[in-house]
């Protein structure tokens, strides 16, 4: 094996053992290939939806909306998250990456089962959504696709393991990782379940569709599949809030306001994220009532406790950072005088807030047992997890990826000025998209339903005027979505092809410590911010409290409305 | 987590807590168990139990 050699970024201090540079850019260019493929996907969808456009036939729009779904939620996100693990792990920790050859293993299979998947949903013999619910059965090139890409994915995670491994033998770091590492280690430790738990169910459905098993019952699919389906967001979460305390820490040097209960809250989810995987059967007969209300209330409930420290502590760490440099006029001067120019830092707030506001609240509303059936299947769904897995999960590691092509693609960001646009632009079209859809849902309109008029069927549903301005407005404030995303696309690919090339700093054959102050040094610091109060950030939460407590209440009084019990 | 001081802590003063959030495989193993003990396994036997209809 060839020796190791680090490049040392001068921009950063950040060192990179350069087989795992190569590995992390090749895996984040893969995932912006794929988010480009899915959001030309994503036009298709949301110009279909809009029912005065209309504009696929019914056929190609489930195929379009199965490309959309994989290529989005799987390739994009686990491609970036892949380099995620190989930051956090070997950059971060300053170490070598365990097995390179390993992790190439891991990029060349996600990206031939992303090929055969996305080939077989294209031919138009796989138009199964991204759900793929058995009986529907898909072509077996199809699942044989997705099995690839995630046996690739489980590589991945095993040569993260590895890396923390390598460099806690060779003491790279003292006492406990970063908080950002432990982060991505939760990240790593639920995809593991996930992607074990994807192939004890898409195996038997592959050979399902190759005629050697015989039948795969439609509930205990439903129960496998969203194992994966779902503790697959849970990955997106873990690595997105690392994402957040890394921005902090880099741009701002914030420091969490208590790292131990930040380590806590990131326990809890390695203990309890994944059960809520159960609400997505709420609705379905056959699951006892015991394992719906354990795993979706109790247990979820530590879960979303979790999400709330980690919301509470990102931003109190911020404005215990800004007060800390002045900003302590009222309640508010250290989130008006963040730096809202830099597009590293804004699509991170944004995420944060887009995140808890719209998708964790809809998200325990969604999770409540009773509130369920009054969304379940409609357009509600698709608008509270684009509030997660899109505001939340990709917002920030758009954030991410501006922070990274400097330090790692060593280029400069080309056109700065629509850089800076683009977190508000795709943020918030965004939040008013999502918000906007869940209201569509909440009158009943259907999630994956190509015309929502009905139109030439028998029997026709007089929808409410509100529903078709909701739908209106999801199809313009979509479009817009799609136009920020295009700008991070054009940012992105401009900077690589013509941003003007940075120096790329010594290479050296040996680890040395962090630089004092450097962003490498932000990036890993241990400790708590320097007590202060931080009374603009318990009126955020105490607003979020006051939003979730009303919204709860008005589901609750919808739902006596549509079954009166007198 | 985080040592306020550079000296080496010898193995019996690192809290109960950080020993087991210091050791990643035994993280992994509870993320893994957890969930496919109260999720997974729970869910096939719900699933198991349903009778079949005549
Ligand atoms: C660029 C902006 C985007 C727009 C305008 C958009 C729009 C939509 C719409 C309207 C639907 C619902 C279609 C229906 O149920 O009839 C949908 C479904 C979906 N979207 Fe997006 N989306 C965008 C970005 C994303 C991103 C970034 C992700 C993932 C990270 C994502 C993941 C999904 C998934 C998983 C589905 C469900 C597919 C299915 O039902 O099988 N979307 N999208």
């Amino acid at each position: 094996m060839s020796e190791t050699t680090y490049r040392i970024c001068p921009r950063s201090g950040m060192q990179f053992d350069t087989k795992a540079e190569k590995l992390m850019r090749w895996n984040a260019v893969a995932g912006v290939l794929a988010l480009l493929v899915g959001g030309i996907m994503a036009l298709g969808v949301i110009l279909t939806r809009w029912p005065s456009v209309k504009l696929l036939d019914a056929e190609t729009f489930y195929l379009v909306l199965t490309a959309h779904g994989v290529d989005m939620l799987l390739v994009w996100i686990i491609f970036f998250e892949m380099a995620v693990l190989y930051f956090t792990s070997s950059t971060l920790l300053r170490c070598r990456l365990a097995t390179p050859g390993w992790a190439w293993v891991q990029f060349w299979l996600m990206a031939i089962g992303a090929v055969i998947g996305n080939v077989a949903i294209l031919s138009g013999n796989s138009s199964v959504m991204f759900t793929s619910y058995a009986p529907m059965q898909a072509s077996h090139w199809f699942y044989l696709g997705i099995i690839l890409f995630a046996v690739g994915a489980l590589i991945g995670c095993f040569v993260f393991m590895g890396t923390l491994v390598v460099a806690q033998r060779d003491k790279t770091y003292e006492g406990s990782i970063p908080l950002v590492t432990f982060g991505a280690l939760t990240a790593c430790i639920i995809a593991i379940f996930t992607l074990l738990q994807g192939a004890a169910i898409l195996v038997p459905t592959w050979l399902w569709s190759l005629g050697v098993v015989k039948e795969i019952d439609a509930l205990a699919y439903r129960m496998m599949w969203w194992g994966l389906g779902h503790s697959s967001q849970q990955i997106n979460v873990a690595a997105h809030v690392a994402v957040w305390y890394l921005i902090a820490g880099v741009v701002l040097g914030a420091k969490p306001l208590s790292e131990k209960v930040s380590r806590m809250a990131y326990f809890m989810y390695i203990l309890f994220l994944q059960l809520a995987s159960a609400h997505h059967l709420l609705s379905d007969p056959g699951m006892s009532s015991e394992w719906k209300v354990l795993n979706t209330s109790y247990f979820m409930y530590f879960a979303v406790m979790a999400s709330m420290i980690h919301g509470f502590t990102v931003p109190g760490a911020i404005e215990a950072a800004q007060r800390k440099k002045g900003f302590t006029n009222g309640m508010f001067e250290w989130l008006r005088k963040a730096p809202w120019g830099n597009p590293v830092f804004s699509g991170m707030f944004i995420s944060l807030v887009s995140f808890g506001f719209i998708g964790g609240i809809t998200g325990v509303v969604l999770g409540t047992e009773q509130l369920n059936m009054l969304m379940h299947n409609t357009f509600y769904v698709p608008g509270h997890f684009h509030a997660t897995v899109v505001s939340g999960t990709t917002l920030a590691f758009m954030s991410l990826t501006y922070l990274l092509i400097p330090i790692l693609f060593k280029r400069e960001i080309a056109f700065p000025k629509m850089a800076q646009a683009q977190p508000f632009v795709f943020g918030g079209s965004m939040a008013v998209l999502t918000v906007v859809m869940m209201g569509a849902g909440t009158l009943g309109v259907s999630r994956r339903h190509w015309d929502m008029a009905f139109s030439g069927a028998p029997f026709q549903y007089e929808w409410p005027g509100a529903a078709y301005l909701m739908m209106g407005m999801t199809g313009f404030f979509g479009v817009l979505a799609c136009i920020g995303g295009a700008m991070f696309l054009i940012v992105t690919v401009g900077s690589l092809l013509i941003g003007k090339k940075l120096d790329d700093g010594q290479i050296s054959a040996t680890c040395t410590p962090h630089p004092k102050g450097s962003v490498s040094d932000r990036a890993t610091a241990h400790g708590d911010a320097e007590h202060v109060a931080v009374p603009g950030t318990v009126a955020l939460a105490m607003l979020l409290l006051a939003t979730f407590v009303l919204y709860y209440f008005v589901n609750w009084k919808y739902l006596s409305e549509v079954w009166g019990l007198s | 987590m985080a040592q306020d001081d550079n000296t080496a802590q010898g193995d019996n003063d690192i809290p109960l807590m950080q020993k087991i959030l210091d050791n990643h495989f035994l993280l992994l193993f509870l993320g893994v168990t957890i969930p496919a003990v109260l999720y997974t396994v729970w869910g096939i036997v719900d699933i198991m139990s349903i009778p079949l209809a005549k």
